[in-house]
């Protein structure tokens, strides 16, 4: 634990690095488009069309909470999907940056732990270009914003430990078992589904279904998830206990992925 | 006081295999004993109990084969590598240059880049506002430094990187064998930093192949072979230790390639005849009907050593085994060397240089004693020849010899011309170090 603090301590040194990283990554990402940073909006815009199309307008939601109206629908599914995006873009990302910045890791003496980090970072900055869009989709289909929105910051922290967490832990391992990277993809997307992001909570067949409302509720990212939901597109209280809760097995995610990753960092140089 | 102190440090690689790595991550998941299962196959010792202390102030060669643990050496004092056991010391800060631009984005400008660079390697924003033009300046980029660094030549490229790397004002500078990619107008430059960093006392560790620069820059010079430290001291003396130990190599080298061509085709029962007009543009050719034959050619120093790697300041002896058939009157000793790309540089004979052949039978030996070989750097090839005057072959060996010409100048041609400088008054240079 010590340690970990030392070397957290240590990071701040490298901020500068940190936030020059992550413009980098940002300013590479859509250098040569024609749109430029706008695809930070796009992408999940064009994610919501298409779920909304197929479950909006083809499968036709029964839940109460969107009174069967396929706009409502497709806010609260702009609500789960820019966080998610946030999320698995930055996984998928952690699995890949440690091999990616090899060169790096094998020729410059610096805190690997910073390359995790600025992918959740640089990830979470195309999330929040994303904000104002939904904003705007809040107001257009006449929902209104309430003061629990303030909540969000809250939520947000929460995501922010948990995919650090589960980023330090995924890019350590993928070094030695390159496998992770296919099996993340098939994980993230079952993940996808058994987080509350087309379907809400209060939907009849998971109501009725006890045994699959307990096992989605040992999902960490169920929480997170209710939280967007309840301060954006429900305008209510988020449910500070269960958010508290995740919160703590986020701070625990973050402590054993940073364990792992410290325990597997002096092979990098040769492994990458 | 000690710039960097290595007490006893080794360290051990480790290789694993693709069918280890996969059952490392079944039992892995499986046990859930990640750590314990990650037991290499193989353990490669990359250096094997060094122990080394460097002066500040200091500039230190460090020189070996490829694979005897320099780079890993370098590695290990960066901290970019941790040794396996022993204990490292270094008080300063340290820049590596142990590959050039080695955190660029190709997708971003090269401005960008110099500060991305330039933090990584420890400078703070503010330095690098400050320095950015000296930087840009000495790397010759001006124009460019808008560009994305994709669009970059391999040459800009290092440039960028070993000007940011020097700006970084270390009081240890490592510099692992980046001068290597650098066209001649960069590399003198980039010297002359060098010699800047030397002056201003500052501790240099120098990897590098370019054994005429080690000798001529550095204070004292290393020589690992297989991770160990095989000599410490003076560069001339390790230099030419190590050139000593290259050329023994290199000759046995020789001589196992040597004895794998000549074998087969000294078996007698490869007719004349049987060497048709289409061969003639394979390299190695023997024909004649060998009524006197050469049976072997030897090449030795001039105190009679058998040796195929030569000084070009060296003489050398080239001894031909003869055996005639029959008595013959009529007979032509000849020699002649050439080059790599098949130029000719030298040949004679015994009718060019108006011997009278008197008569010859049984066997005995011709030997031409060349008193010093005056030739640049590179493999030659031998033909040795006996025909009769008018050019008919008795035996005719084309390119079946080869030896190699190898020492520190760095001059160029065809041939080493015995020369000397001289200067008035009004020039002066520093003599150059190496002797």
């Amino acid at each position: 634990m010590a340690r970990l603090y030392k070397n957290l301590g240590e990071l701040y040194k490298y901020r500068v690095l940190l936030q020059n990283l992550v413009s980098r990554e940002l300013k590479a990402r859509y250098r040569g488009t024609v749109l430029g940073f706008l695809w930070s909006f796009f992408n999940p815009l064009l994610l919501m069309c298409v779920y909304t199309i197929v479950f909006g307008f083809i499968l036709k939601p029964k839940d109460p909470a969107f009174d069967s109206s396929p706009w409502f629908y497709a806010l609260f599914l702009f609500c789960g999907i820019l966080p998610w995006v946030w999320f698995s873009s930055s996984s998928i990302e952690a699995a890949n940056t440690l091999m990616i910045n090899g060169n790096l890791i094998k020729k410059i003496l610096f805190p690997a732990e910073i390359l995790p980090i600025v992918t959740v970072t640089s990830n979470f900055i195309h999330f929040s270009l994303g904000l104002p869009i939904l904003l705007i989709f809040i107001f257009v289909f006449g929902k209104t914003l309430t003061w629990y929105a303030l909540c969000l910051p809250v939520v947000i922290l929460v995501q922010y430990v948990f995919s650090i967490g589960f980023s330090f832990l995924i890019s350590a391992l993928t070094v030695h078992f390159r496998d992770i990277k296919d099996i993340l993809g098939n994980l993230l997307t079952f993940w996808f589904f058994t987080t509350p992001i087309v379907y809400s909570l209060n939907s009849p067949p998971i109501q009725q279904h006890q045994t699959l409302r307990t096992i989605l509720s040992l999902n960490p990212m169920t929480h997170i998830m209710n939280g967007y939901h309840d301060c954006l597109f429900y305008g209510r209280m988020i449910d500070w206990r269960s958010l508290g809760i995740t919160f703590g097995v986020s701070l625990v995610l973050f402590y054993c992925g940073y364990a792992v990753f410290d325990r597997l960092r002096d092979s990098f140089p040769e492994e990458v | 006081m000690v710039a960097i102190e290595l007490a006893d440090v080794t360290r051990i690689y480790q290789k694993y295999s693709a069918r280890h790595r996969f059952q490392t991550f079944k039992s892995a998941l499986v046990k859930g004993d990640l750590f314990r299962s990650l037991k290499p196959d193989e353990l490669v010792v990359a250096l094997d109990g060094i122990s080394l202390q460097v002066e500040k102030g200091m500039t230190f060669g460090l020189i070996g084969e490829n694979g005897s643990g320099k780079s890993t050496l370098l590695k290990i004092v960066s901290g970019i590598a941790k040794p396996s056991s022993g204990r490292l010391r270094v008080n300063g800060k340290i820049s590596a240059l142990i590959e050039l631009g080695a955190g660029f984005h190709p997708e971003i400008s090269g401005r960008e880049n110099v500060f991305i660079n330039g933090i990584m390697l420890g400078l703070s924003k503010k330095e690098i506002t400050r320095k950015f033009d000296e930087i840009v300046r000495f790397a010759e980029l001006e124009e460019f430094i808008d560009a994305p660094v994709k669009t970059y030549s391999s040459g800009m490229y290092m440039r960028l990187g070993f000007s940011i790397a020097i700006n970084v004002n270390p009081e240890i500078l490592l510099i692992d064998e980046v001068l290597a990619v650098g066209d001649a107008a960069f590399v003198p430059k980039c010297l002359d930093r060098i010699d800047d960093f030397r002056r201003r006392k500052k501790t240099i560790l120098f990897v590098s192949h370019d054994l005429a620069t080690v000798s001529k820059i550095c204070d004292r010079v290393v020589w690992l072979k297989n991770g160990k430290i095989q000599m410490l001291g003076e560069p001339k003396r390790v230099v030419d230790a190590y050139l000593q130990d290259v050329a023994v190599r290199q000759e046995e080298d020789f001589q196992e390639r040597q004895d794998q061509a000549v074998a087969p085709t000294t078996e007698p029962s490869l007719e004349p005849e049987a060497v048709p007009d289409a061969a003639e543009e394979k390299r190695e050719q023997r024909w004649g009907k060998r009524e006197i034959e050469i049976r072997k050619v030897t090449l030795k120093t001039l105190h009679g050593e058998e040796k195929h790697v030569f000084h070009p300041e060296e003489g050398m002896i080239i001894e031909m085994d003869i055996a005639a058939v029959e008595p013959a009157k009529d007979f032509v000793f000849g020699i002649g060397i050439l080059n790599s790309q098949g130029i000719s540089c030298y040949g004679t004979n015994t009718d060019l240089e108006d011997f009278e052949p008197v008569a010859i039978s049984g066997e005995g030996k011709a030997v031409c004693r060349i008193e010093r070989l005056g030739l640049i750097n590179g493999t030659y090839y031998l033909d040795v020849a006996v025909h009769k005057r008018d050019g008919y072959p008795y035996d005719y060996h084309r390119n079946f010899y080869s030896f190699l010409v190898s020492s520190t100048f760095r001059d160029v041609g065809i041939s080493r011309l015995p020369h000397t400088w001289d200067f008035s008054s009004k020039i002066r240079f520093k003599p150059p170090a190496r002797g």
